[in-house]
């Protein structure tokens, strides 16, 4: 059992104009077997927090905590974050030109594992890994995320998130941009993860589509760089009736 | 004394072809072709002077030979296009000659181990390729000293020849070489330039052709590290119809002070109609301070080609792609390793050799503080 614990998180974006607060009180806890939907309008901070657990330079903590299991997470660089168990499916996945998806992910499993992955099975492994999500063979030998379509970048995330099993999984945006055959086949290998690993998943989504495929337990509003509301999944549907803007307009006032 | 040849004038062709230093005036750092050259630290590369000459190392391939420079089977017809390389020219003693026999297929790579004879050498080496030989040549330069000279890659008609010269100098060292390359018909040319450090380095690869159909690639990759200087000034000149060229220089640079000129130059005359030129140049940024200057010029004196095409571009370590990687667990220095090897590879994987490129991109990692091989 693994326990993703964030308590009163209050982080800026650090600009050549000084810092910008963006969160402000983000109190969360993800534990393994659940799965937290996020949902929030355009510029709420929902994807500043995903960035901010999994570390990214930008973005510097001002106050509050994130502990993984008893660990410090915040006291983490970026590799040991992954090390200890959590990863980020990001919405914009860069270009490694020269770097091919098989030799990127042996590294990585290798610096998981603490070794390298035995030739033999590894090579069935991925293979295996990518039929489930219906990816061309080829792509093994194709730079990392060079020249990738929209749906290729996405699918290559939930590969790594398939081989990686990490205890807590954090999807940022997964679904924008995917039309519903691939959003389908990429919600597959999210369940196929989560069942096979028992892990926590922290969906991030601006639209209600992809909860009809990934159940999520528990419903968090995001607006204004805090959760403002939490519920059951019925919440997801009272937002897709009403939107957002009931909870804007609260956070205006 | 012969005249020396004045060609036509063009923007980019060199003007003056001769054996004869006085008609190269001292540069003063005002012209074109050295306006980016450190002129002072040079000096010693404008005056002739009694330097040894660079020989060679260890056993050799019998296609290898030391010899005389008076030797009459030696290019009689290449004349030098600057100072530095006229007094080269004129000052050697002794030249290294390669000579691939025509029709002759050699599997293994002719290494060439170059060795200088004092503190400054003049280096002259020739490669002949004879029609329908195929062959690699392989040279390793000496880099104990100040280099000047010139390199000479001669393919006769559909010859075949891929060349790779390796500079791994320490920052004291300083050169100047001349890598002039003529296509025979329907010939190939695969030319590997891989400098790695050294204080000031200039090299002015030149490619031409003697008749039509044939195809060269230059490729480059080149590193600089603390406050070095490296100039790259490559003329691809296209005389003949039908022909291909293809040049992709690649550099990485860290410390303050590194600062790396190249300038790709591509000459498409009015009678080589149909032919195919691309090149390009991209730049890494490993730290904040380096100095990358980086430009294309195509001149075209014929509409009636396949494709010409350059792009260049200079971009720093993207902190992005560190993230990305180490989000997936893998350490910093892993991280900037993958980044540079995969910024290096269509460069280096064009090396058959694999225990050589291996060893080249090892000793790139060092020299970046990546990873310690030492």
């Amino acid at each position: 059992m693994s326990k993703l614990t964030i308590t009163d998180l209050h982080a800026s974006v650090i600009t050549e104009d000084g810092d910008t607060p963006i969160l402000r009180g983000v109190s969360l806890v993800v534990e393994s077997g659940t799965t937290n939907a996020i949902m929030g309008p355009n510029g709420s901070g929902k994807s500043t927090l995903a960035y901010v657990i999994a570390g990214h330079p930008k973005y510097t903590v001002t106050s509050g905590s994130i502990d993984l299991d008893g660990q410090d997470v915040l006291a983490m660089t970026v590799d040991e974050r992954a090390r200890a168990g959590l990863f980020l499916a990001m919405q914009y996945p860069v270009e490694i030109p020269g770097v091919s998806v098989s030799n990127f992910l042996r590294t990585s499993i290798t610096a998981l594992k603490g070794e390298a992955p035995k030739l033999r099975t590894w090579t069935k492994d991925m293979k295996e890994a990518m039929a489930d999500l219906q990816m061309d063979p080829a792509f093994a030998s194709r730079n990392v995320n060079e020249g990738f379509s929209g749906g290729e970048k996405k699918r290559h995330e939930i590969l790594q998130l398939g081989l990686m099993q990490p205890k807590i999984a954090i999807l940022d945006e997964t679904d924008s941009g995917l039309d519903v055959d691939a959003l389908k086949i990429v919600s597959e290998g999210v369940n196929r993860y989560k069942e096979s690993s028992n892990a926590g998943v922290l969906l991030i989504t601006h639209y209600t589509r992809i909860l009809r495929y990934i159940q999520p337990d528990v419903v968090h509003v995001f607006v204004d760089g805090r959760i403002v509301a939490t519920g059951g999944p019925e919440l997801a549907d009272v937002l897709e009736a009403d939107g957002y803007e009931t909870y804007t307009a609260a956070a205006r006032a | 004394m012969r005249a020396p040849t004045v060609a036509p004038a063009t923007d980019l062709a060199p003007r003056v072809f001769s054996r004869s230093i006085e008609d190269f005036d001292v540069p003063v750092g005002r012209e074109e072709e050295w306006r980016f050259a450190p002129i002072r630290e040079l000096a010693d590369f404008f005056q002739p002077a009694v330097w040894g000459s660079v020989g060679l190392n260890g056993e050799h391939d019998v296609t290898v030979e030391y010899v005389e420079i008076s030797d009459q089977r030696l290019s009689q017809t290449w004349m030098p296009t600057d100072r530095p390389s006229a007094i080269a020219r004129e000052q050697a003693t002794h030249a290294v000659l390669v000579t691939i026999p025509k029709e002759s297929i050699h599997s293994n790579p002719i290494v060439v181990n170059l060795k200088n004879a004092g503190e400054s050498n003049y280096l002259h080496v020739e490669v002949h390729a004879g029609p329908f030989s195929k062959s690699q040549v392989v040279l390793i330069h000496d880099t104990s000293g100040n280099v000047n000279g010139s390199i000479l890659s001669l393919l006769g008609d559909q010859a075949d020849l891929t060349m790779l010269s390796v500079i791994d100098a320490d920052a004291a060292v300083m050169q100047h070489l001349h890598w002039f390359t003529e296509v025979g018909r329907d010939a190939h040319f695969l030319g590997l330039s891989i400098t790695l450090g050294g204080g000031v380095i200039r090299t002015v690869p030149t490619l031409t052709y003697r008749a039509p159909g044939g195809k060269a690639q230059m490729l480059g990759a080149f590193l600089l590290t603390g406050d070095q200087f490296q100039e790259h000034r490559i003329l691809v000149d296209h005389t003949q119809p039908h022909c291909v060229s293809n040049v992709i220089y690649k550099g990485a640079l860290s410390g303050e002070g590194a600062h790396s000129v190249w300038i790709g130059d591509v000459l498409v005359r009015r009678e080589a109609i149909g032919i195919e030129t691309y090149e390009l140049n991209r730049n890494l940024l490993l730290t904040d301070g380096p100095r990358a200057d980086s430009v294309p010029n195509l001149e075209l004196e014929t509409g009636d080609v396949i494709s010409a095409g350059h792009a260049s571009a200079t971009g720093r370590f993207d902190d992005e792609q560190l993230f990305y990687l180490q989000s997936r667990g893998i350490p910093e220095s892993v991280a900037r390793q993958l980044v540079v090897r995969g910024f290096f590879v269509d460069v280096l994987s064009k090396i058959d050799d694999a225990e050589l490129s291996g060893s080249l991109m090892r000793r790139i990692e060092s020299k970046l503080g990546i990873v310690d091989h030492e």
